[in-house]
This record gives C-alpha cells, sequence and structure tokens, in this order.
C-alpha cells in the first residue's frame, strides 16, 4: 500500500510526548532490572516478547534465580486483560482487514498507542500503519529507556520528582477529552469512573481498567438512547 | 561478552508474551464476531471511551485536589489549543509545583 510510510510517521510523531513519558519510565526499570541480575539480552527479550509496562514492571519485581513462571504467567494475565478489550474496541479501525494483517498489528499495541489512535479516529483519520507507526516508536523509545537504566544506572531515578509519573496521567486525560462524543456519554462515564474507583480501592493490579472499561459499555448497552430507543422498548414484556 | 538468556527465563518470558499476544489479538478477534448494531453496538462505541477514562481517573483521584485542577487544566488546554502535549505540560506543571512547594 502507497501510504504505509507516510501513514507510519505520522503515528510516530503523534506518539512523541507518551513516547518521551515512556523513556523515562523504561529508564526506572532498567535500574529495577539491573538490581535484579537482568543481561540487556534478558531486557530486549523482554522488551521484544512481552512489550507491556506494567506487566514488565511486575515481572522483574518477580523476577530470581527460581523463576515462579506459573505465579509470574498468571500476574501478566490478570495485569493484561485490559488488553482483551482494547483489542476489542480496535475492531472498527481494522474492519476489512485480513488475519495477517491484524496479527501482524496487534502485537505492538500498548495503553499509549492505543489511546492516541483512538484519539485520532475521532478525528476520522485513524489507519491501522498509524497505530502501527506510534507502536514502533514506543518500542524503540521503551526499549533505549529501559537499556539506558539498566546499562547506565538510569537518568531519572526518581520520575515523581519531576511529575513524570502524572506525565501518562495528562496526556490520557487529554486523550479522554478528546474522545467525548456528547451528551450520551454522560451515563457511561460516569458509570465508568465508579467502577474503576471502586475497584482501584478494593481490587489489586489493574483490575479496575477491565471494571470501568466493561461497566461503560454495559451502560451504554442497557441504557437509553435517543433514536433506536423507539423500536428497543417494544422489545420489553408489557403487563 | 554475549549473554546466555537462561531456559527458565526463555520459558517465563515466553510464556507471559504468549498470554499477551493471545489477549491482544483475541480481543481484536472476537470483536469481529459481535453483532454490529444494535444495543451492542453501543457498547461497543462507548467502550473506548470508558476504557480511557477508567484508566485515568483513580491516579487523577489519588492526586487530591491538585489532580483534579490538573486534570481540568490539562481539559482545557488540549479543548483551547487541540495540542495534547502542551495540555500535557500544563497539567504535569500544576502537579510537579504542587510537589516542590509540598502542598
Amino acid at each position: 500500500m502507497k501510504h504505509r510510510k507516510p501513514e507510519m510517521i505520522r503515528g510516530a510523531r503523534a506518539n512523541v510526548p507518551v513516547a518521551a513519558s515512556a523513556m523515562a519510565y523504561g529508564s526506572v526499570l532498567g535500574v529495577l532490572a539491573a538490581q535484579k541480575g537482568l543481561s540487556w539480552l534478558d531486557m530486549m527479550y523482554m522488551n521484544s516478547a512481552v512489550f507491556a509496562g506494567a506487566a514488565q514492571f511486575v515481572m522483574v519485581d518477580m523476577w530470581s534465580n527460581h523463576m515462579p513462571i506459573f505465579e509470574m504467567t498468571l500476574a501478566v494475565l490478570v495485569i493484561n486483560l485490559r488488553y482483551l478489550l482494547i483489542g476489542a474496541s480496535l475492531d472498527p479501525l481494522f474492519s476489512g482487514r485480513g488475519l495477517l494483517h491484524k496479527m501482524g498489528m496487534m502485537h505492538l499495541v500498548a495503553d499509549e498507542n492505543w489511546a492516541v489512535t483512538m484519539s485520532e479516529q475521532r478525528n476520522g483519520s485513524a489507519t491501522t500503519w498509524f497505530l502501527f507507526g506510534g507502536g514502533v516508536f514506543l518500542y524503540l523509545a521503551w526499549s533505549s529507556g529501559t537499556l539506558i537504566g539498566l546499562l547506565g544506572g538510569g537518568f531519572i531515578t526518581r520520575p515523581e520528582d519531576y511529575a513524570l509519573d502524572f506525565a501518562f496521567t495528562a496526556v490520557f486525560t487529554a486523550l479522554a477529552v478528546g474522545l467525548w462524543r456528547g451528551k450520551g456519554d454522560v451515563l457511561p462515564g460516569v458509570v465508568a469512573g465508579a467502577a474503576a474507583l471502586l475497584a482501584h480501592k478494593f481490587l489489586p493490579g489493574k483490575w479496575y481498567i477491565v471494571a470501568g472499561g466493561l461497566a461503560g459499555a454495559v451502560s451504554a448497552m442497557l441504557g437509553p438512547c435517543e433514536i433506536e430507543e423507539a423500536e428497543e422498548v417494544e422489545d420489553v414484556p408489557s403487563y | 561478552m554475549f549473554p546466555a538468556i537462561k531456559p527458565q527465563v526463555l520459558v517465563a518470558v515466553g510464556l507471559a508474551a504468549c498470554v499477551t499476544y493471545s489477549l491482544r489479538l483475541g480481543g481484536l478477534l472476537l470483536a469481529s464476531r459481535f453483532p454490529r448494531s444494535g444495543r451492542f453496538r453501543r457498547g461497543m462505541d462507548a467502550l473506548p471511551g470508558a476504557l480511557l477514562f477508567s484508566l485515568v481517573l483513580p491516579s487523577i483521584v489519588a492526586e487530591g485536589v491538585w489532580g483534579l485542577m490538573a486534570a481540568a487544566l490539562t481539559a482545557i488546554v488540549v479543548l483551547r489549543t487541540r495540542n495534547t502535549l502542551a495540555a500535557m505540560l500544563c497539567g504535569m506543571l500544576v502537579i510537579f509545583a504542587v510537589r516542590k512547594m509540598g502542598l
């Protein structure tokens, strides 16, 4: 396809803000990994094969001379369960694409380039190559960050001092604002927010993202709808 | 010296990778079997926003009142300028200043 390269570059450009913070966080992971005795090859193997920030932090934390393989796999499954929903939400973007295309593109989908792509799609100008270009760029930034941390002791050891932990929150907030479609989003938004806050308080790990996303989607499914409402009310049995 | 990857590392990271990739691809492939109209479609359309909102809200709330202010400023800046980077930096600046001053 002719637009492949410009689309990838556009995707990479759009991911510069998130990639910068991913790199800073990667360097923190690298420092932790060095303490656990990971080699640069272990690190790059993990970056390339898993490519999921939060899961990698937990994996490095669980790393030991006798790897807890079962526990580690289970932890990664729970932390990354949100990718099931993230993958599902990409279905419209991939419509009409073949299985091989989907298989090739999905590995480099992280929270960051997914969010950037969703926001871009609201403007009607996202493509799968835009998503992929962002993923490649993010992979390079994340990998160099982790290696800098691992081999050089990290250029930023306390990212909180520079509010870098809030960088993700801020950029995802900005992208979420871009996804706002209007009054119809109030109900799913409130339900998702409430579910996320509750799950964040009472459940471990990243369950809150799954809980909030599902609750929001289900409430939109069950809630009232301006256009389709008329025909669907008839489904309700009357007594 | 070229380091070697231990077999147990190969397996542990390999399994983590399989799980993660299966979730990513599985979500996409499952979604293409879902109905594309009616209630289900509405739910799927609301999913990206609901996911993203759920992702950020607890970290905003964790920062307290200033977190809410920073998020509000971020939202205003992105609505006014359509510039994600500028909006992100404004939000970070609030949190940076608050932490520096120990508020």
